[in-house]
């Protein structure tokens, strides 16, 4: 048969990284996405919600219906994303920002706490992006958190220093970021493992653009690092990867606006979920192991597209 | 794919008589491989081998056109296997499928929806390519009846019919250039001489990668080459699998057989139109030539065109947009005026940003080539001399009655300059990150 002519082989395999409390692990592939006819993908992607440490305020009408019964109470929000299916939490601890003064990182970290406690899932954690509290917030949550390993950051080429030290001295996971730049990613990487980091607990954010800002350049620069693990076996790229899709796509206007504003665009919470949907499935034939969304029907969308890729490694 | 020189040499006389006006033979097949000379300077070689350095020096997948006039679409002619290694050239094309036993209002329905489904974007419009019209009911009248009402928009077809009406619709149809659907193992000998005859287009489809590969075979030694293939499958995985595996069958090894563009259905079993959007998004990113859908609503067609677009820029030539006033919300004399690049990027964050703060603002963009802020700073495409010229030449003093123009952070050290190149305005540098317009616009007073 023509297909067994047509089969590549790889001589890389991204590193598993172990989230949660549960012995979950991401990553371990040994081929490009999904082409599970030439190699293995042991772990499943997993698709997140994405919940706030305060109310948000600029949320799309069609969130706001779903999540403002609940989103002045972050732990009663994590329990609604639990209930609506999210295999885990990207917590973001915007109110830890000096602009907004909500959080002291003692409170974000009890408030971390009080989650884990809450709901069994894993959590992800990104502070606020603020040089004068980020590693203090981070100390305090990574010191918190005992029994369930986060995935902390993010860390980039600036304060990476500071965000790693305190990490790498517990069980937890840190989020390397780059600024779309498959050479920045490759160096803050470096960086990271340079201090001692163990290999096995980092996971790459290479700056996740929206389907029409951007995605096009996130997809080549993660089917690159892809490439260059699988098949140049470079180590400093077989980390797993994470994308923040939907705190990018719903920003967009195509995921805002009314019909009264745009008639030819047709009905808003359709075309929400699908500029998330549209842009989580892009990402994940790039490579991304961890989709972090906001829609709940876009969760079930990629939950079942993703059985559907499964069933390729079973003979399919 | 292109021989070297040294496998064109071998194929050469060997005279070294210089006729071809280049000394040797191997010094004539460097220029050859290098595409510096033509093989008709050489009298000496013969027709088979000239035959056999045309053939390859095709593109690894064969460029097939469909239509005829300006909305004439090409599919295929693609080198590379992931988009960063030079860029993908031909888009996929996007057609909506109608049968002549829907019922008429369904009909109607769906080619308003194609009208309307058309959107303007970094200077592109985005739109549908194709009609595929399925002679379903067998009868020849409904069939005539589908394709004039199809007519009425201006977008070239896929006809979709056995042999028998076929042969009877194309007569009227060829001149407008459709793709034929389609020849099989059993029909491919009344299917090619159709094809041939007037020049159209053709459908080659199987059951598998092996049985297109042979059927296209077949069809090739009938001399007839102008083919899209089709491995016939349902749902997200196994087209998705035939479509990289026919792409790499092409591309990296080499396999002329499946050398064609793809054609692929997206539609769901089961009717489920969130399921064919995810279909369509997957062939489109992985290797789709043409891409079947059911409907062309605007929640799904959007985004599915931009996708589309996005996948297809040159990575190599970013997209850029008009210079110009871009009036964003109810900008009037007194709105904020706020300068940026013409990458399209840069413009669509910081447009989104500005939208998202409800401030009416006029963002200015100067044409900087399509390179980004900071970039085009450092190549002298964003500095006092560009920007005052812009604001000269798109007028600004009609737009608003202040003198106060906002640059971004990432270039304060142009403030004192462009201040000495505007007499009486007044720069202000903004922030450095998009993120940071809402909040700085809120603030202005
Ligand atoms: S004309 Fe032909 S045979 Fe003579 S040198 Fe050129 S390539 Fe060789």
């Amino acid at each position: 048969m023509l297909v067994e002519k047509l089969l590549n082989s790889y001589s890389g395999k991204v590193k598993e990284v172990e989230i949660g409390s549960g012995g979950l692990k991401v990553g371990g592939e040994t081929c490009l996405p999904f082409y599970l006819w030439e190699g293995e993908m042991p772990n499943k992607i997993l698709f997140g919600l994405e919940i706030l440490d305060q109310e948000p305020v600029d949320w799309a009408d069609s969130l706001a219906r779903l999540y403002q019964d609940v989103w002045k109470e972050p732990v009663e929000w994590a329990k609604k994303c639990f209930e609506m299916g999210a295999e885990f939490l990207h917590i973001r601890l915007t109110g830890t920002h000096p602009d907004s003064k909500k959080h002291d990182p003692t409170q974000a970290a009890d408030l971390v706490e009080e989650i884990s406690k809450a709901v069994s899932l894993p959590l992800i954690v990104y502070v606020s992006g603020n040089k004068e509290t980020d590693a203090q917030v981070l100390q305090k949550v990574a010191d918190r958190i005992k029994d369930s390993r986060l995935l902390l950051g993010p860390a980039d080429e600036e304060n990476y220093k500071l965000v790693v030290a305190p990490v790498s001295l517990t069980n937890h996971n840190v989020i390397a970021f780059s600024p779309v730049d498959i050479n920045i990613a490759k160096q803050v990487n470096i960086l990271i493992a340079q201090m001692g980091m163990p290999l096995e607990r980092i996971v790459m954010d290479p700056t996740t653009g929206a389907l029409g800002y951007g995605l096009e350049y996130t997809f080549s620069i993660m089917e690159r690092l892809r490439l260059a693990a699988l098949i140049q076996n470079d180590e400093m790229t077989q980390f797993p990867i994470i994308c923040t899709v939907g705190q990018e796509t719903w920003k967009t206007k195509e995921a805002k606006v009314s019909p009264d504003e745009e008639p030819t665009w047709g009905d808003e919470e359709k075309r929400g979920i699908s500029w998330e949907v549209v842009t989580a499935i892009t990402l994940m034939l790039a490579g991304a192991n961890l989709i972090s969304l906001r829609h709940p029907e876009s969760l079930r969308l990629l939950k079942e597209a993703r059985s559907e890729f499964i069933s390729l490694g079973e003979g399919g | 794919m292109a021989l070297t020189g040294l496998e064109i040499f071998k194929l050469l006389p060997k005279k070294n008589c210089g006729e071809c006006g280049i000394p040797t033979c191997l010094a004539f097949a460097m220029k050859l491989a290098a595409g510096q000379a033509e093989i008709d300077a050489c009298p000496y070689v013969t027709d088979e081998v000239k035959a056999e350095l045309s053939e390859a020096a095709a593109p690894p997948v064969r460029t097939v056109t469909i239509g005829q006039g300006e909305k004439a679409v090409k599919i295929g002619g693609e080198v590379v296997m992931y988009r960063h290694e030079k860029t993908f050239f031909n888009p996929t094309l996007i057609a909506l499928y109608l049968s002549d036993d829907m019922p008429a209002e369904e009909v109607d329905r769906k080619i308003e929806e194609v009208k309307l489904a058309s959107f303007q974007r970094v200077g592109q419009t985005l739109e549908a390519n194709l009609l595929a019209l399925e002679a379903k009911s067998g009868s020849l009248e409904s069939y005539n009846s589908l394709i004039s009402k199809a007519s009425k928009i201006n977008l070239p077809l896929i006809l979709m019919a056995p042999v028998e009406i076929l042969e009877k619709v194309i007569p009227d149809q060829k001149g407008r250039k459709p793709l034929i659907y389609a020849a099989d193992l059993e029909n491919y000998e009344k299917m090619v001489s159709l094809a041939k005859e007037n020049n159209l287009p053709l459908v080659a489809k199987g059951k598998s990668l092996d049985e297109v590969s042979e059927l296209t075979e077949k069809i090739k030694a009938s001399g007839f080459k102008d083919l899209v293939i089709e491995v016939e499958a349902q749902g997200l995985a196994a087209n998705f699998k035939n479509l990289v595996l026919i792409r790499r069958a092409a591309i990296e090894k080499k396999i002329r057989s499946l050398g064609y563009p793809a054609l692929t259905f997206a539609f769901d079993p089961q009717g489920n139109e969130w399921k064919e959007l995810i279909n369509a998004a997957v062939q489109i990113v992985k290797y789709g030539g043409i891409v079947i859908l059911s409907s062309l609503a605007p929640w799904k067609a959007l985004p599915l065109f931009v996708l589309r677009q996005n996948i297809y820029t040159d990575p190599q030539r970013p997209l850029q947009v008009e210079e110009k006033f871009y009036r964003i919300g109810q900008a009037d004399k007194n709105s904020p005026v706020l300068i940026t690049t013409n990458f399209s990027l840069t413009y669509f964050i910081v447009s989104s940003e500005i939208e998202a703060s409800k401030v009416p603002t006029w963002l200015g963009v100067v044409n900087t080539e399509g390179l980004s802020v900071l970039t085009a700073w450092s190549a002298g495409k964003f500095n006092q001399d560009t920007i005052a010229q812009f604001l000269k030449k798109q007028a600004m003093t009609d737009l608003v009655s202040h003198k106060k123009v906002v640059i971004p952070g990432y270039v304060a050290q142009l403030k004192g300059a462009l201040e000495d190149e505007l007499p009486g305005y007044e720069v202000i540098v903004g922030p450095r990150e998009a993120s940071e317009i809402p909040s700085f616009l809120k603030n202005w007073s």
